[in-house]
């Protein structure tokens, strides 16, 4: 099992000294998806030929001479991006035959980087989910325990990178997307700024939330990918110009002295006590690498919850709008007017959680309810990122769990969206505040992977995977595979 | 009883830049459909809109040009329905903060007397495309080509008080959007349209009536009917004891009356909200200096600029005035040291004629100004007449060649050897002895008549006032 998860950073190394090829590897990926898959449902569509005709071109590269680190490494593709000539369902009916065009930004940066994609992972239909059951194409297993959720609505991502069927997988991350299913699955997820990384080609969900991300094995393979991903794109207007610090070479900087804060709110009655207690022991190794942890306050931390559950829909009820059956998508069969059309294309293509947020966020937008919901909303959202950036007067990072509890029970709570969106607790400030997070493996808690969430100032993504590496470097909960568990490698 | 009439207008003008307001795709009119669309503007998924420089540098110019306030930041937001010529299901519009509010024009009303119109705001935002429903088997087709063009949407107060007032104030927009360049102005193809808003009230009555829409009036022509035919339609209903409903109503121009499309009821709730992908529009000092450097002289400027430079009558300098490209013209004939008042004359009657009759612009005249210029100055220089002119005129338009070769080729020399007029003098003095003594006992108007054998001998060649003089001196000496 250990072997089948090789880092990107070793991958590379192998790659580079000769020692296997792009195309072994990326056989060994399809392989493996062959064999573990149909259980664990990670993905939505294999692009095997696809996938091995680039690992081909990889190779012929490398041999030339050409090419960079990640140039013939396998992965693979949230279905959120948007993958020219490729299935791009978003996990959903609408879509379920959706070809899509052109490759989103990522996956263009990706592919010029020399990375491989061999498919594309299940998801939460259009994003909207903490568990992975919204998906049209069926929930997947978590590699842990097939009967717990993986999280969502990276859960593929999440559980392919855990199971070892590819080293990374893109995600995106507006509410929590990346990092929880990261810390239900055991694996490294990190979300940069929002406005790091170009949001074309996402097929966007809320866009004043969204940020793509990565899951991967290490916080070091999650700064070889972010590099090339992030970065000024004139396609998208609220992408930051700002420079790209070459996040890989920042990974080994000393933080004797960094404060890390933690916030007090974090450890209220919600959290599982066995958790907390994987977290206190991961700021323990902090404390031993120098940094001074602090207790801070976030005294808005409850209303982050229905603050996100208020913009969240309201933008997607918007975003959502252009599937109407009319240019693309699902169309119903046998309609003669145009309302019949919208209505029952629109019904049939859409599943439920979709549907609740369109019409959350239809109401939210409504006249008469605008102000004291979505207008609101943006005012608790703007009191909960002062908040943030408060703390970061005080301390250079953030400190805490990433979910309350560890990988749930399938079927637990998806009939009740209240009980599942509160899993978002921790991660949708975060999103709210658009800083950048990383959610690391810290414990093992009931034989189940315990996330610790680490969250920076605004474009501090240097130092969040810096803070993340060093961790990773004292501990090997991040080494522990599904199969090894609890006892280690 | 006394009505008022109390309208505001909504103008829509297609900005004149090259690609689409949020893509990248061309605005160019009449291709096939659906190959002006690019993802963007077709609503894919997971694309993004990128806003256009150039949209906001116009609109700015707009806001100047009005007086108004050029907002320092403002805000696109989402305007949210279901229609099938709009791709993603909301169109990109401002609401809250718009780019430009608050200016103001100033109307000229028939009795001479001037009156300010006041104008609310100015907002950008993209158009919907258009739904086909011709040659389409019973089906709809949509075209995208329209989708993403960048609109300048401006709002009047409701300020103006008749139809003619209307359209008063839709010309001079019309005038001013074409002075500064930022439209081709041009309704036929849809890139000029309004929406009027329309209410009556008793006479002397401060609050306003409730209010019908008139959605899309696309020419001078209809706005007037159109708007006429509602106020009767209001007054006729409030006579007759009943009550105008809220709602927007649309022209048909064959009929010549306005239907109701949908009341306030039916109205869509468009769930407003600022569009998280676009940035807030910030605009700082150094855009807004650029911008106020471009501006173009404005037609009211210009207007006063004609009266005082080259002393014109009003009426020449409303037809001078009326389009950038005759004052350009105008001017480039006067540059030519050519007397102002000839040229008006001349840009404003001849060549204003000629383009009417072929039906062109004046940026396609087929006499440049250079050439016209060439002409007049063989008027000034006595060459030839003003009548033999016309001719000359004609045939530089219709056959092109300069003026000196046309004059020569067809000998249209002015005669202006006294030598040569006094041969011609006499003999019409000869011809006609009968005219000649009803002259010399007192008859004066016969002089005209005389004058004009003359003219008719030399074939109209002959410089009309020194035959004047001849005829008169002879006729007075031979006493």
């Amino acid at each position: 099992m250990k072997s089948q998860r090789l880092t990107i950073a070793e991958q590379s190394r192998l790659l580079a000294r000769g020692e296997v090829s792009s195309v072994e590897l990326t056989q060994a990926c399809l392989d493996r998806i062959t064999e573990l898959d149909p259980a664990l449902n990670a993905f939505i569509t294999v692009t095997p030929g696809e996938a091995l005709a680039a690992a081909a071109a990889a190779d012929r590269r490398r041999k030339a001479g050409e090419g960079g680190a990640l140039t013939g490494v396998p992965m693979a593709h949230k279905d959120i991006f948007c993958t020219r000539g490729v299935t791009t369902t978003c996990a959903s009916r609408m879509l379920a035959n959706f070809v899509s065009p052109y490759d989103a930004t990522v996956v263009e940066r990706l592919a010029a980087a020399g990375m491989v994609s061999v498919g594309k992972t299940n998801m939460d239909e259009f994003a909207m989910g903490s568990s992975n059951e919204t998906s049209y194409f069926g929930s997947v297993k978590n590699p842990w325990d097939a009967d717990r959720s993986p999280g969502g609505s990276s859960g593929g991502s999440a559980a392919a990178v855990a199971a070892g069927l590819v080293p990374m997988a893109t995600g995106t991350d507006t509410g929590g997307s990346v990092r929880q299913p990261a810390a239900l699955c055991g694996v490294t997820g990190f979300k940069p700024s929002y406005g790091r990384i170009s949001r074309y080609g996402i097929i966007a969900f809320a866009s004043s939330l969204d940020q793509a991300g990565v899951l991967a094995l290490t916080a070091e393979d999650a700064a070889l990918v972010t590099a090339p991903m992030a970065g000024f794109d004139a396609r998208d207007s609220t992408c930051s110009p700002a420079a790209v610090p070459d996040y890989a070479a920042g990974l080994e900087a000393s933080i004797r002295g960094k404060a890390i804060g933690v916030p007090r709110e974090y450890f209220d009655a919600g959290l599982d006590p066995a958790y907390a207690q994987a977290v206190h022991a991961a700021l323990d190794v902090y404390r031993q690498m120098g940094a001074e942890i602090r207790e801070v306050s976030l005294p808005n931390l409850a209303l982050a919850v229905p603050t996100y559950y208020v913009v969240c829909p309201a933008e997607a009820s918007s975003n959502l709008s252009r599937f109407d059956g009319v240019r693309f998508g699902h169309r119903a069969a046998d309609v003669s007017d145009l309302e019949t059309l919208y209505k029952r294309s629109r019904t049939e293509g859409f599943g439920d959680e979709v549907k609740r947020r369109i019409m959350t966020g239809t109401y939210v937008l409504s006249a008469g309810y605008y102000d004291a919901y979505y207008l609101k909303a943006q005012k608790v959202r703007q009191l909960i990122s002062d908040d943030l950036k408060r703390c970061f007067e005080q301390v250079d990072m953030l400190a805490g769990p990433t979910t309350p509890t560890t990988a749930f029970l399938l079927g637990a709570k998806v009939d009740d969206p209240v009980q599942m969106y509160l899993n978002d607790i921790y991660t949708v400030s975060v999103n709210l505040a658009g800083l950048p997070g990383i959610s690391i493996p810290c414990g093992i808690v009931a034989g189940l992977p315990a996330g610790l969430q680490l969250v920076g100032p605004q474009f501090a993504e240097q130092q969040v995977l810096n803070f993340a590496h060093l961790y990773q470097k004292e501990t090997d909960w991040h080494r522990r595979t599904p199969l090894t568990g609890a006892s280690g490698t | 009883m006394q009505w008022d009439v109390v309208i505001g207008l909504e103008i829509h003008a297609q900005l004149a830049t090259r690609s689409k307001i949020f893509s990248g795709a061309s605005t160019a009119y009449g291709a096939e459909p659906n190959t002006q669309a690019c993802l963007v503007d077709l609503g894919y998924p997971g694309v993004l809109p990128v806003l256009n420089r150039e949209a906001v540098v116009m609109a700015a110019r707009f806001g100047m040009a009005v007086d108004a306030t050029v907002a320092r930041r403002s805000v696109f937001a989402r305007k949210n329905y279901f229609y099938p010529d709009l791709p993603k299901g909301y169109q990109i519009s401002q609401l809250e903060l718009p780019i430009v509010h608050g200016g103001h024009i100033t109307l000229t009303l028939d009795d001479g007397s001037r009156k300010r119109i006041g104008i609310t705001r100015a907002h950008l935002e993209e158009d919907a495309g258009k739904s086909l429903h011709e040659n389409m088997e019973g089906k709809t087709g949509i075209d995208l080509n329209r989708a993403g063009t960048p609109l300048l949407e401006i709002v009047s107060e409701p300020e103006l008080s008749s139809a003619k007032e209307a359209v008063n104030y839709m010309r001079r927009i019309h005038q001013l959007v074409r002075y500064l360049g930022i439209s081709d102005g041009n309704m036929q193809e849809g890139s000029f349209r309004c929406d009027a808003n329309i209410s009556i009230r008793p006479g002397g009555q401060r609050e306003l009536g409730t209010r019908t829409e008139l959605k899309n009036l696309n020419s001078f022509r209809f706005i007037e009917k159109a708007i006429n035919y509602e106020i009767q339609r209001q007054i006729d209903i409030v006579e007759d004891g009943g009550r105008i409903v809220q709602e927007t109503r649309l022209y048909d121009s064959d009929k010549d009356e306005t239907r109701s499309m949908r009341s306030k009821e039916e109205a869509n709730d468009y769930r407003y909200f600022p569009d998280p992908d676009l940035l807030p529009v910030e605009l700082d000092d150094v855009f807004l200096a650029a911008v106020r450097e471009s501006m173009p002289e404005l037609p009211a400027v210009k207007a006063d600029r004609f009266a005082q430079q080259y002393g014109l009558k009003p009426a020449d300098i409303e037809v001078l005035t009326a389009a950038r490209e005759t004052a350009d013209y105008f001017e480039a004939v006067v540059a030519d040291a050519v007397d102002a008042k000839l040229a008006a004359n001349w840009v404003s009657s001849e060549l204003g004629a000629l383009l009417n009759r072929d039906n062109l612009s004046i940026s396609d005249a087929r006499v440049t100004a250079a050439a016209l210029a060439a002409m007049l100055k063989r008027i000034q220089d006595n060459t030839i007449s003003g009548k033999i002119a016309k001719d000359v005129l004609a045939a530089m338009w219709d056959e092109g060649g300069d003026v000196d070769s046309i004059i020569a080729a067809k000998g249209l020399k002015q005669i202006t050897d006294s030598g040569a007029i006094e041969a011609a003098v006499d003999k019409v003095i000869e011809a006609n002895p009968e005219q000649v003594e009803q002259y010399r006992a007192g008859k004066d108007k016969v002089l005209g008549f005389l004058v004009g054998q003359v003219m008719q001998a030399t074939k109209g060649k002959a410089n009309p006032g020194q035959v004047n003089q001849v005829l008169r001196a002879r006729l007075n000496t031979q006493e």
